[in-house]
């Protein structure tokens, strides 16, 4: 709180590079004892980054890395632990099996002299800790039968009641209801009392604003303004994020973009009525008509992944319905989505490729029943798949060559080129250009629109903002499972689709 | 994200590079077939009576029923799955077809005579049920095979006793007596039974679109059901397939044999499994295939026969099988990581990023030169 008192940990002139790319360019960074330090940024801003350095995992940089004035060196995450360090990462890592309260003491369970463990002492001493984060649980239950938000929190416990002196939280509100938020808030608010320095990183600006005492804000590897969060805005914060006609990538992304018209009298090709699943989705409804691309954006766990794979058939949703053409889908498998015209292409590639076999056999997995009814046609697998490799320009353009010796980009490319053999009536698209260079990314918005214009029915998934917008005609706004906004026909700009979500 | 700072290798050394990546990529059958010739090569040295016209028609007729089995299988270990009621699935069929034949008067079994033809097909029938149900545990259940196949194997031995009650019954319709025991022009049918059978098996997994989809399943499951291939209905067949093959050896076995009765088929279990594991097909699935299986049956065929030969202690015997098996799955588990290896490339010194590896880019080994090609295209693209 007070500025006067050193810093619990400092880092100065931090730079970290992987292969070619500047990850962190001179970065300066101070946690005061007793302070939230609420950390901004877009994906790949290079907040993970720092705070990997941070917590031990990353341990090739320049710059110096001071931990109560003294300068240190880890080696790995368990020395950042030993030193006070713990972080709570994005993606829950919890074990369901185990009770409330072995998680909760996951990996220091108290014991007596001969090493036996204490479960009595356990289970009291882990229900009075939840009891302080407001968690009612019964210590002994199995920790998979709580709700996800619960379980969450309980991740969070752990690391909150470790002991630890700097507490880094990566996005710990995206599964939270606000109540829960709430109590996450009054614990983060004692341990402040404490003297622990919090780091917080979050998509959600207002939660930033709400919790930090000081908000820094990162963009393309650099720290680009460090403020007391009393002295800024959402707005003001939104900006510094993105940056207003810095780069020229960015820039058209930056100004306003006038979204088309709704297309009238183009038929409706899929439609969602009231989908609801679990925690994930609740009643979510949209409609896409041929020739139009549907963005989807939202935050990591908004609940894009599952509407994606409820729309392939891969889950199936416990309330509403989709139709495709005025039809109800009642899918049993994805085959069956794919028989119906819909096609997929998930958000990581590796769940996508086979990367052991040659890019032929890629290309044409989709559309084998297609070409032959029981005996393989290699000749005319390789002629389409040549076809496909030549007009998306895959690098290199050789069917024979084993996908895994591609580049990340062209991987992605071969991902698309198996759904248009044979065109799809709904095309699905999840983080199309994550993780792309630029011109690999024009490339991919080249061919989505090529699709669209064909009269295929897109529906984008995206957590980039740049990535929905250089690409959908219309944009829906998920925000923990709802559809909070809807841009059509208007024109919309990157600071107010963040804003929305 | 040009990298102009790959050095290319002196050739002699790429070269060098090359065939040492293409030999630690195509390990899971190299190692397989280098086994057979190093075994065949000491039992012939150590043993007169091993290297005859003979002895390799005894190696042919011994590996036959196994091999029969090991078809089906090769299909379950594509898709990473593993059928353990194998054995008990054909001892199951051998009997229920002479449960339905006449059986000579002293045999004291309450059975059903009925004509040939209805014989075999039942116990087909019986056999490709048994799979569907172990298809049903994994499939739609989700039973891990492991475990379904297990509890099938169980289940299938019951069947049995209960069928045949402690008793031995021998005859079996005359057209299995003939498949089973017969030969034609010197070879016995059996040998041309499997030989048929490992051919069919492999043109299927080569040839068609259902063969192609085992090896994707097997290679990524997840990639296949996105995809939209329907994986589940390709993990169900593949477990009607090998039962339908277990079956098949069964039916021949016990004709081989000259008698059907419990626990007969013990041992095949796992000498199947070790056929195709031996043989270099991967247990992590969509690697391998019959031609694998076939290499790793004469590994065992022969291992088995030569230590025959060399008038071995019986017992020491089921040690060394054990420890050749042992050593089988060493490779098989290593061939995976070299082959990971293999497809990762060295790190570029200056900046850290993957870097094309230094295979001599001579139109003499085109492939490795496409590679060479794909990895600088990308590195450049």
């Amino acid at each position: 709180m007070t500025d006067s008192r050193p810093p619990l940990l400092e880092l100065q002139d931090i730079t970290k590079s992987f292969g070619g790319v500047t990850a962190l360019r001179g970065v300066d960074f101070a946690l005061r004892p007793g302070e939230i330090h609420g950390l901004v940024g877009e994906n790949g801003a290079g907040k993970s980054t720092l705070m990997k350095i941070i917590a031990g995992v990353h341990t090739g940089f320049s710059g110096r890395f001071l931990l109560d004035g003294r300068e240190v060196h880890f080696n790995s995450a368990r020395d950042a632990r030993a030193a006070g360090i713990a972080m709570v990462h994005q993606e829950l890592s919890v074990a369901p099996d185990l009770t409330v309260a072995e998680n909760v003491f996951l990996g220091n369970q108290p014991t007596n002299a001969l090493g036996i463990v204490q479960w009595r002492r356990m289970a009291r001493e882990a229900a009075e800790q939840l009891k302080r984060l407001g968690i009612d649980a019964d210590p002994m239950s199995r920790l998979g039968d709580l709700p996800i938000g619960v379980q969450q929190l309980i991740e969070i416990a752990r690391v909150l009641f470790s002991g630890a002196r700097i507490i880094i939280l990566d996005e710990p509100t995206s599964a939270l209801s606000p109540p829960e938020v709430e109590r996450l808030f009054a614990a983060l608010r004692r341990l402040r009392e404490q003297g622990t320095g919090i780091i917080f990183i979050s998509h959600f600006i207002e939660d930033i604003l709400l919790i930090s005492d000081e908000v820094t804000v990162f963009r393309n590897g650099r720290k680009i303004m460090e403020t007391r969060a009393a002295d800024t805005s959402k707005a003001a914060l939104i900006e510094a994020m993105i940056g207003k006609g810095r780069d020229a990538l960015e820039d058209s992304y930056t100004h306003d973009i006038t979204l088309p018209p709704a297309p009238a009298g183009k038929p409706v090709v899929v439609e969602a009525d009231g989908v609801s699943l679990a925690r994930n989705l609740k009643r979510v409804s949209f409609a896409v008509h041929a020739g139009e691309v549907l963005g989807v954006y939202g935050f990591m766990g908004c609940g894009q992944l599952e509407l994606a794979r409820i729309l392939f058939g891969k889950l199936a949703p416990d309330a509403g319905e989709l139709r495709m053409s005025g039809e109800a889908n009642r899918f049993k498998s994805t085959a069956d989505a794919r028989r119906a015209g819909i096609a997929f292409v998930p958000e990581s590639r590796r769940d996508m490729l086979f990367l052991q076999e040659p890019v032929y056999k890629n290309v044409s997995i989709s559309i084998l029943d297609r070409i032959n009814a029981l005996l393989l046609k290699p000749a005319r697998e390789r002629a389409l798949a040549q076809r496909q490799v030549e007009q998306l320009q895959i690098r290199p353009a050789d069917v024979e060559i084993e996908l895994g010796l591609l580049s990340g980009g062209n991987q992605q490319k071969v991902a698309l080129a198996k759904w248009l053999s044979h065109p799809p009536r709904l095309l699905v698209l999840c983080e199309p250009t994550r993780g792309m260079d630029v011109g690999a990314k024009s490339d991919v918005i080249q061919i989505v629109r090529q699709l669209r214009d064909q009269g295929i029915a897109v529906i984008v998934l995206s957590t980039e903002p740049e990535t929905v917008l250089s690409l959908a005609d219309r944009v829906i706004v998920l925000k923990r499972g709802e559809v909070v906004r809807e841009f059509a026909g208007e024109t919309i700009s990157k600071d107010r689709l963040l804003e929305a979500a | 994200m040009a990298h102009g700072d790959t050095v290319p290798m002196p050739e002699a050394q790429a070269r060098r590079a090359g065939i040492a990546s293409l030999l630690r990529s195509q390990m899971r059958n190299i190692a397989p077939f280098l086994t057979l010739i190093f075994l065949t090569a000491f039992f012939a040295i150590a043993s007169p009576s091993f290297a005859t016209l003979d002895n390799v028609g005894n190696i042919l007729t011994q590996v036959s029923v196994t091999g029969i089995i090991a078809v089906g299988l090769t299909f379950v270990i594509l898709c990473a799955e593993i059928d353990l009621s194998i054995a008990a699935i054909a001892n199951v069929t051998g009997i229920a077809v002479a449960y339905f034949t006449l059986q000579e008067s002293y045999v004291n079994i309450a059975n059903v005579p009925l004509p040939g033809f209805a014989a075999i097909l039942l116990a087909l029938a019986l056999c490709a049920l048994l799979g569907a149900v172990n298809a049903f545990g994994l499939t739609v259940i989700g039973i891990p095979s492991f475990i379904m196949t297990l509890a099938m194997m169980q289940i299938a031995a019951g069947i049995s006793a209960m069928l045949v009650r402690g008793q031995i019954a021998y005859k079996v319709p005359p057209v299995i007596t003939t498949l089973g025991s017969g030969s034609i022009a010197g070879i016995p049918w059996i040998v041309v039974v499997a030989a048929l059978m490992l051919l069919l098996g492999h043109l299927v997994l080569t040839y068609t679109r259902f063969g192609r989809y085992v090896y994707m399943v097997g290679g990524n499951r997840e990639a296949a059901e996105y995809s939209g291939l329907n994986v589940k209905l390709i993990l169900g067949s593949v477990m009607v397939i090998s039962a339908v093959c277990s079956g098949i050896g069964g039916m021949l076995g016990v004709a081989h044999f000259g008698s059907a009765q419990q626990n007969e088929f013990d041992t095949y279990l796992l000498d199947s499994i070790a056929a195709v594991v031996v043989g270099g097909t991967s247990l992590f699935g969509g690697r391998g295939g019959i031609g694998n299986t076939i290499v790793g049956l004469f590994v065992l065929g022969v291992l088995n026969n030569g230590l025959d030969h060399v008038n071995i202690d019986s017992f020491l015997k089921i040690l060394i099988r054990g420890l050749i098996l042992l050593a089988a799955l060493v490779i098989n588990v290593y061939a995976q990581r070299l082959r990971a290896k293999a497809a990762d490339q060295p790190r570029c010194r200056r900046v850290g990023k993957a870097m094309p590896p230094g295979v001599a880019c001579t139109p003499c080994v085109s492939k490795l030169g496409a590679r060479w090609w794909a990895r600088r295209e990308t590195e450049r693209g």
